[in-house]
């Protein structure tokens, strides 16, 4: 190949999603822009969706002439001019940006993506999402084409079945069974829905899909409406997610322009319309019911199941939903047949997964790892191990619904079952790595306050129950738990997984039961002992300065609201235990981590 | 990048129905508009007002009680005017476990008021949301259209003052992780 096809000889692309923007790639755009206008390189500037390397955006990826490419890491605005000097203008690399290199995959920090494997994020941060064009050209809407042009709808879901893809939503429910249901159910009009309410807190692959990739969505959502004969498909976005709302209307228009949304699609008598409807913020709307209700123009609560979405959904139609992950690997499935899919995984869960790496990992972003991986193999072989050479104390996954997981169980591997018989759930993907300064009772009681805030209030046990398991948390965080009240936990936790209405209060009390599997004895030491060994919570800690480290800088002195830090200039500073109301803002300021929080 | 016009006039005046009889008309007769008719409204004028959602209810055909039931169960809605500049601070679980706390706590000491709040100079509204997707960035917290990450607590005054002045922000573009 003598160029990559534009004549240029380089092709610069920015990662620019929201995360590559909070981290400040609108900066490094303006850069971009600018240096290249007063440099006069010889340069096509292009922005794709990320790769998913928060831990090192902004990224910016260099093509050359024949095709490869070196990925450089933390740009900011101010490395601009000498990364297009040195790596344009004189060819050569800077060794110390760069995370990967396409001749030396696992070079850097290249490992982070050369350990995944990635089907669902396949054009992620290679394409520009706002170019119907870039996906074309790399192959986009081939597997719609096909199956609308040359297969019929049961062939469609056979394929799918075939695949044995689960969804990837939370519950895990085969993919191409639902469909079935779905095409069987009689009725002139049915409706397709996609999912993209990301409810858990921490988790975003569907945003970096949407925002990366929507192409390969509504790919998937032209393939599922035909096989199961919709007309009309939904997208439920959460409105926290502006880019992906917009990119998503980009991409719907470019559909239209194109002819493959809207009547006769690909010459066919076959037509699919969708719309995209913002969410409200409310996390039980990404309850299948209660999602329904929310597009119906209700308030977002559930219904009573059966009579089930595929046979009396939205508006009493035929309904199916889908998540955004589900949707973005079947045009793959399509094209690269069920049984190549089925190849990847374990017995009995299928395929890639793509989890969120967040929390206290080294590498923080987007892991997509074939079933069976084990979870050390994500945290530590993709995600780098732990921040600060701190130690791993938990993985917590499913958000929510989902538990914590312990060192000793970092051999199980990710498989739908495996992670639920080891007490959390596969769920939608979130994974927060938790070092030992995260307390697990304050986390346990932190997804409690969340659910207990998102609860609809429709049913008691999961209103009021939630409720009552959220008060003695808070208790025993405050220092004033009582000998009884694990046990109390444990009988109100029963009661509302037995007796709600939803998934929601179903699996509310879900991370206080794993937690007090695994981590009974930090319980025990808040009640008991009055101690939070994390140093987390304020009502048991107390904070004192190691006169070994100090240097006397006075940093936190400037911080402390009760003026409770003392010393002498340059001397190892003292706090005032009585004074100090652990407000912990003296913390983060102190440059050689003197503070010590116990 | 283009960026939204930030003037404190942003937001047309509950007084003036025209902006939202053309949203009215846009959504016609489309079964199940409510939701986004509601959600229009609150962009033209910053919040849901009595006013506001009497007239949808009586120009869209809904009953008033359904208009209300629905403003006030989804937490997006706001019942109160917001200031020029809405703080949305990340509380999901990964900004929870990177301290967002002391985060939210560090912005109601600087700017002396509470959650749901807005500053008596009509500057800043402050809030708290779940999970804004960036979680990798934690803690989070969003100014305007501004996402800044990586923060701590010592860095907020910095970046509330690049917004005090008159006029936009100044250098606030979210670069500021480090
Ligand atoms: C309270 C609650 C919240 C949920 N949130 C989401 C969500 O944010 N995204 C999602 O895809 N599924 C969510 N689900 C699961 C969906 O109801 C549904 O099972 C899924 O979208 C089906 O798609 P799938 O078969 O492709 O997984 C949630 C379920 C419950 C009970
Ligand atoms: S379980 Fe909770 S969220 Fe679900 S319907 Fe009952 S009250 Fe509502
Ligand atoms: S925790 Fe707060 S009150 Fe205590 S010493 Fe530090 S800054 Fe001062
Ligand atoms: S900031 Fe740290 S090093 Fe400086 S005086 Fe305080 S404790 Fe000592
Ligand atoms: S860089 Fe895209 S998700 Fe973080
Ligand atoms: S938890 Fe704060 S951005 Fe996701």
């Amino acid at each position: 190949m003598s160029d990559n096809g534009n004549g240029h000889r380089y092709k610069v692309v920015l990662g620019y999603g929201t995360c590559g923007i909070a981290a400040g790639a609108t900066a490094v755009k303006d850069a971009l822009e600018e240096e290249v206008k007063k440099g006069s390189y010889d340069v096509d500037l292009d922005i794709a969706g990320c790769m998913g390397l928060c831990f090192i955006e902004p990224v910016v990826e260099i093509f050359d002439r024949q095709g490869g490419s070196v990925v450089y890491g933390d740009i900011t605005a101010k490395k601009v001019p000498q990364l297009l000097e040195e790596h344009v203008g004189k060819g050569q690399v800077i060794e110390d940006w760069v995370v990967k290199k396409s001749e030396d995959p696992e070079a850097c920090e290249g490992d982070f993506l050369a350990n995944q494997l990635r089907v669902v994020l396949r054009n992620c941060g290679k394409i520009n999402p706002e170019s119907i064009e870039e996906y074309i050209q790399i192959g986009g809407y081939e597997a719609a084409k096909k199956a609308l042009t040359s297969m019929t709808p049961e062939e469609v879901i056979d394929e799918v079945s075939t695949s044995g893809i689960r969804g990837r939503g939370g519950a895990g429910f085969p993919t191409g069974t639902k469909w079935g249901f779905a095409r069987k159910s009689p009725g002139e009009e049915k409706y397709l829905i996609c999912n993209a309410d990301e409810g858990d807190p921490g988790a975003f692959m569907d945003r970096s899909v949407l925002e990366g990739d929507p192409h390969s969505v509504l790919e998937g959502m032209i393939l599922a409406g035909f096989a199961i004969g919709a007309r009309q498909g939904y997208i439920y976005c959460r409105a926290e997610y502006p880019l992906a709302l917009k990119r998503l209307d980009i991409a719907i228009e470019e559909c239209h322009q194109k002819g493959f949304l809207g009547e006769g699609i690909f010459g066919t008598d076959w037509s699919f319309e969708v719309k995209v409807k913002k969410g409200a913020g409310a996390f039980v709307c990404g309850e299948e019911t209660a999602m329904m209700a929310s597009i119906e123009g209700q308030r977002g609560m559930p219904n009573p199941r059966p009579p089930f979405p595929a046979t009396h959904g939205l508006w009493g139609k035929p309904t199916n939903i889908n998540n955004v992950e589900t949707f973005a690997a079947i045009p793959w499935i399509i094209a690269e047949g069920g049984e190549k899919y089925a190849e990847i995984g374990t017995e009995k869960s299928k395929g890639t997964k793509v989890f969120c790496l967040a929390g206290k990992v080294r590498r923080t972003g987007l892991a997509e790892v074939p079933m069976g991986y084990t979870l050390r193999q994500v945290i530590f072989d993709v995600g780098g191990g732990i921040a600060e050479g701190r130690e791993f104390k938990a993985v917590q996954m499913g958000g929510p619904s989902g538990g914590c997981l312990p060192a000793e169980k970092l051999d199980t591997q990710v498989d739908y079952d495996q992670i639920t018989a080891a007490g959390a759930i596969i769920g939608s993907g979130g994974m927060i790595v938790a070092d030992n300064r995260t307390c697990m009772v304050d986390l346990a009681r932190y997804f409690l306050s969340f659910t207990q805030d998102e609860s609809c209030g429709k049913c008691t046990p999961c209103r009021i129950g939630t409720k009552r398991m959220l008060e003695i948390l808070e208790r025993i965080c405050e220092g004033k738990g009582e000998p009884e009240d694990i046990e109390k936990l444990q009988v109100l936790a029963g009661d509302i997984k037995d007796a709600s209405l939803c998934a929601l209060g179903g699996t509310a009390p879900n991370p206080v039961l794993t937690t007090l599997r695994y981590f009974k004895d930090e319980y025990e030491d808040h009640i008991f002992n009055h101690k939070c060994a994390a140093g987390s919570c304020p009502a048991l800690i107390t904070l004192r300065i190691d006169p070994e480290t100090c240097t006397g800088c006075a940093a936190c002195v400037k911080v402390c609201p009760t003026d409770a830090i003392t010393g002498e200039k340059k001397e190892p500073h003292v706090i005032d235990a009585e004074a100090c109301i652990r407000c912990k803002m003296c913390l983060s300021r102190c440059p050689s981590e003197s503070i010590i929080a116990e | 990048m283009e960026k939204e016009c930030a003037c404190s006039n942003r937001f047309a005046d509950v007084d003036d129905l025209g902006p939202l009889e053309e949203i009215i008309e846009h959504y016609g007769s489309e079964k199940g508009a409510l939701i986004p008719l509601l959600q229009e409204a609150q962009d033209a004028y910053g919040y849901l007002d009595e006013k506001i959602m009497r007239e949808i209810a009586k120009r869209a055909g809904y009953q008033l009680s359904q208009v209300f039931g629905v403003a006030t169960f989804f937490a997006q809605f706001r019942l109160k005017p917001i200031g020029e500049y809405l703080i949305k601070v990340c509380h999901g679980t990964a900004c929870h476990v990177a301290g967002a706390t002391q985060i939210t706590d560090e912005v109601i000491n600087q700017l002396g008021i509470e959650e749901g709040e807005t500053t008596p100079d009509n500057k800043f509204t402050l809030e708290s949301v779940m999970c804004l997707g960036a979680c990798a960035l934690a803690p989070i917290m969003v100014v305007g259209d501004d996402t800044h990450g990586k923060l701590k607590p010592t860095k907020i005054k910095k970046v509330l003052k690049a917004y005090a002045g008159p006029g936009g922000p100044e250098g606030a573009e979210g670069d500021d992780a480090e």
